[in-house]
């Protein structure tokens, strides 16, 4: 990648916004909520730029639930979203389903340009832009933006590494997507502060969008993004798989601080320190995160590094009508 | 006046997603050495393991308000809400509530996602032995506090698990978030449980507790959110307020914070103590904070009969 090359990519003409994924991840389902009463004054952003805000799942929602039957934001892949609909399909499935059908289709044309889905953690993370790719420009772009706009809230960029695994989450079925993860708040709880992170956070992120819209060229850089290596899982009873250790008081809410072999990880109910026994020093998070005790992850690792990313701006008209015919003209050739 | 006490419980998973509480019974039942104490027989239990298994605070109903004379009398059988027959079933196996078979002290373990830290929970005002006990913990952790929340409120007050026993005793701690096992909180309340067993230790052996202040935060009135003509959520606890559990609030201090910024203030006629500021568990029962008002109540001397 050259330097002074500018990347280029069409214009946003709809993003949306989605909450409530997990029904009691409070701060998303609120802010959809006032998104939903400020919409009927009809007041849309300018260059002809449709913002479309949903709570992803309102069953969860109306009962306070992370989700109904199964976990809404695992029901993305192409495999299950393309199943029918039977008598008993978990309730989740039928509603990835609708919103691939409002949102997508995913890996189609007439998927919204993106997805932004908000999210909240019981772990000590920030304001964390999480992504299955490290190398889309516009998602880089636009935590750039986020980190410089919010100096005093700690933003980090997360990249699920996801080349032998397909995506699975709400996120993946716009043509770009992101998930906005804030921390720390107890599920079912709604913090002021948490609230605020996230409105300023969204506010932020459209604000970029009508800014590239505009025809404004971003210049390239580097950002600092924190690579998923592994997950460690709670020490479990063989007999009953429950948890026989909580995380290490000298690790607890000490996300993204780096973690050295040997450093504590674990403190049993009998008082033993159980230790990190990696070889690398890796940077920890999702500690402790409330959801992940059934999946088996007591903390996530990654590896930070620094990557660069180019200049870009939108295509112009131009630019996009010559892209065009060039399309229509590979397709006659067919 | 208490003669000995003989028959101790530890309740766990009242709420089924209050960690502590669950994890130090389970370790319990599994091997009770370190709840053991002379003269006493301790039993840990865990009270609704339906919701412990599910990881949510209940099945159908709230077990710790279904402790209710209504509740414990009523016939139904299979028809009735898993914890209303749960009631029923610990009522007869620690109770009958009211009644002289009753355990003598019942330890019920909750956790709070509001910023309490340690907190013991007193049903009665007139409970010399169990002030005698708070009296008692709060000497033993000195530096580290814990403090009391009296609920005598006629309206306010509701029928708990522990409510089973002739002195029951709560024990809250946070913050934690719900499904979530802390280190640090955990210690704390297995640190707790360990000077109020000690304390029954020397009860038993005849040590004479002088008459002593206990200094208790009352209980007075609930909060709610500020709320729209749909029952709606439209403002969040103030962040001057959150996590300020136990510090004064005086009226004009900041309370609410609507969505777009702006500021709600206490309207009260006096200085109270807030606590229970933004519990999970109690959007649902309309209660955004509760005050509470300071009182030195004189605990008797108290001696084995």
């Amino acid at each position: 990648m050259e330097l002074d090359e500018v990347v280029c990519f069409s214009r946003f003409s709809r993003v949306a916004i989605c909450g409530g994924t997990h029904g009691n991840e409070l701060s998303g389902v609120y802010l959809v909520r006032e998104m939903q009463k400020a919409e009927r004054k009809a007041k849309e952003r300018g260059n002809d730029m449709e913002v479309i805000t949903v709570l992803s799942n309102p069953r969860a929602v109306q009962r306070g639930l992370r989700y109904i039957d199964t976990d809404l934001n695992r029901c993305f892949t192409h495999a299950m979203l393309s199943g029918s609909n039977t008598n008993d399909a978990p309730y989740e499935i039928i509603r990835s389903r609708e919103l691939n059908a409002l949102l997508g289709p995913k890996g189609s044309r007439d998927a919204v340009d993106l997805v932004c889905d908000l999210h909240n953690t019981t772990a000590n993370m920030g304001l964390c832009l999480i992504s299955y790719s490290d190398s889309d420009w516009l998602c880089l772009h636009v935590f750039r933006h986020l980190q410089r706009q919010m100096p005093d809230v700690p933003t980090r960029f997360i990249h699920f590494n996801a080349t032998n695994k397909e995506s699975y989450s709400l996120d993946s079925v716009g043509k770009h997507g992101f998930a906005l993860e804030a921390g720390p708040q107890p599920h079912g709880v709604m913090r002021s502060n948490i609230y605020t992170t996230m409105k300023m956070g969204v506010e932020h992120v459209l604000d970029w969008v009508c800014l590239f819209n505009s025809g404004f060229v971003f210049e390239g850089g580097s950002v600092d993004v924190y690579t998923v290596v592994r997950n460690i899982d709670y020490p479990r009873d063989r007999d009953t798989h429950n948890i026989t250790a909580a995380v290490h008081p000298q690790l607890q809410d000490r996300d993204f601080c780096l973690l050295y072999p040997e450093d504590p990880l674990f403190l049993t109910l009998s008082g033993e320190t159980l230790r990190y026994k990696g070889k690398e020093p890796l940077y920890p998070f999702f500690i402790n995160e409330c959801a992940y005790y059934e999946k088996g992850i007591a903390v996530s690792l990654a590896r930070k590094r620094r990557v660069a990313i180019p200049a870009i701006r939108v295509q112009t008209e131009q630019e996009q009508q010559a892209k065009k015919d060039e399309c229509t003209s590979e397709e006659e050739e067919e | 006046m208490l003669s000995c006490a003989r028959r101790v419980a530890i309740f766990g998973g009242t709420h089924g997603n209050e960690m502590s509480g669950v994890m130090l019974v389970n370790l319990w039942v599994q091997n009770n050495t370190e709840v053991q104490r002379k003269g006493v027989e301790v039993q840990p239990f865990i009270t609704n393991p339906k919701a412990v298994e599910k990881c949510t605070r209940y099945v159908d109903t709230d077990l710790n308000r279904a402790f209710t004379p209504e509740n414990l009398s009523t016939l139904g059988g299979g028809d009735l809400p898993y914890e209303v027959r749960r009631a029923q079933e610990i009522n007869r196996m620690f109770g009958p509530k009211g009644s002289p078979e009753a355990y003598d002290v019942i330890f019920d373990l909750h956790n709070t996602t509001s910023n309490m830290g340690c907190t013991l929970l007193l049903e009665s005002s007139k409970d010399h032995f169990n002030l005698q006990m708070m009296n008692y913990i709060q000497k033993s952790i000195f530096p580290a506090s814990c403090l009391v929340l009296l609920n005598e409120h006629p309206l306010l007050k509701y029928s708990t698990s522990r409510s089973v026993a002739k002195h029951p005793v709560g024990l809250e701690v946070g913050p934690q978030p719900q499904g979530v096992l802390r280190s640090n909180i955990f210690e704390s309340m297995r640190d707790i449980l360990k000077h109020a067993l000690d304390f029954i230790e020397l009860f038993n052996a005849g040590m004479e507790f002088p008459p002593c202040t206990v200094e208790v935060f009352r209980l007075s009135e609930r909060i709610d959110y500020p709320r729209d003509d749909n029952g709606n959520i439209i403002a969040m606890v103030h962040p001057n307020l959150q996590d300020c559990d136990w510090e004064p609030l005086n009226p004009g201090d900041p309370m609410f914070q609507t969505f777009d910024g702006k500021t709600i203030h206490y309207q009260g006629s006096g200085t109270v103590y807030p606590t229970f500021i933004n519990e999970a568990a109690y959007y649902e029962k309309q209660q955004a904070f509760a005050t509470t008002r300071r009182e030195s109540l004189v605990a008797s001397a108290i001696r084995k009969a």
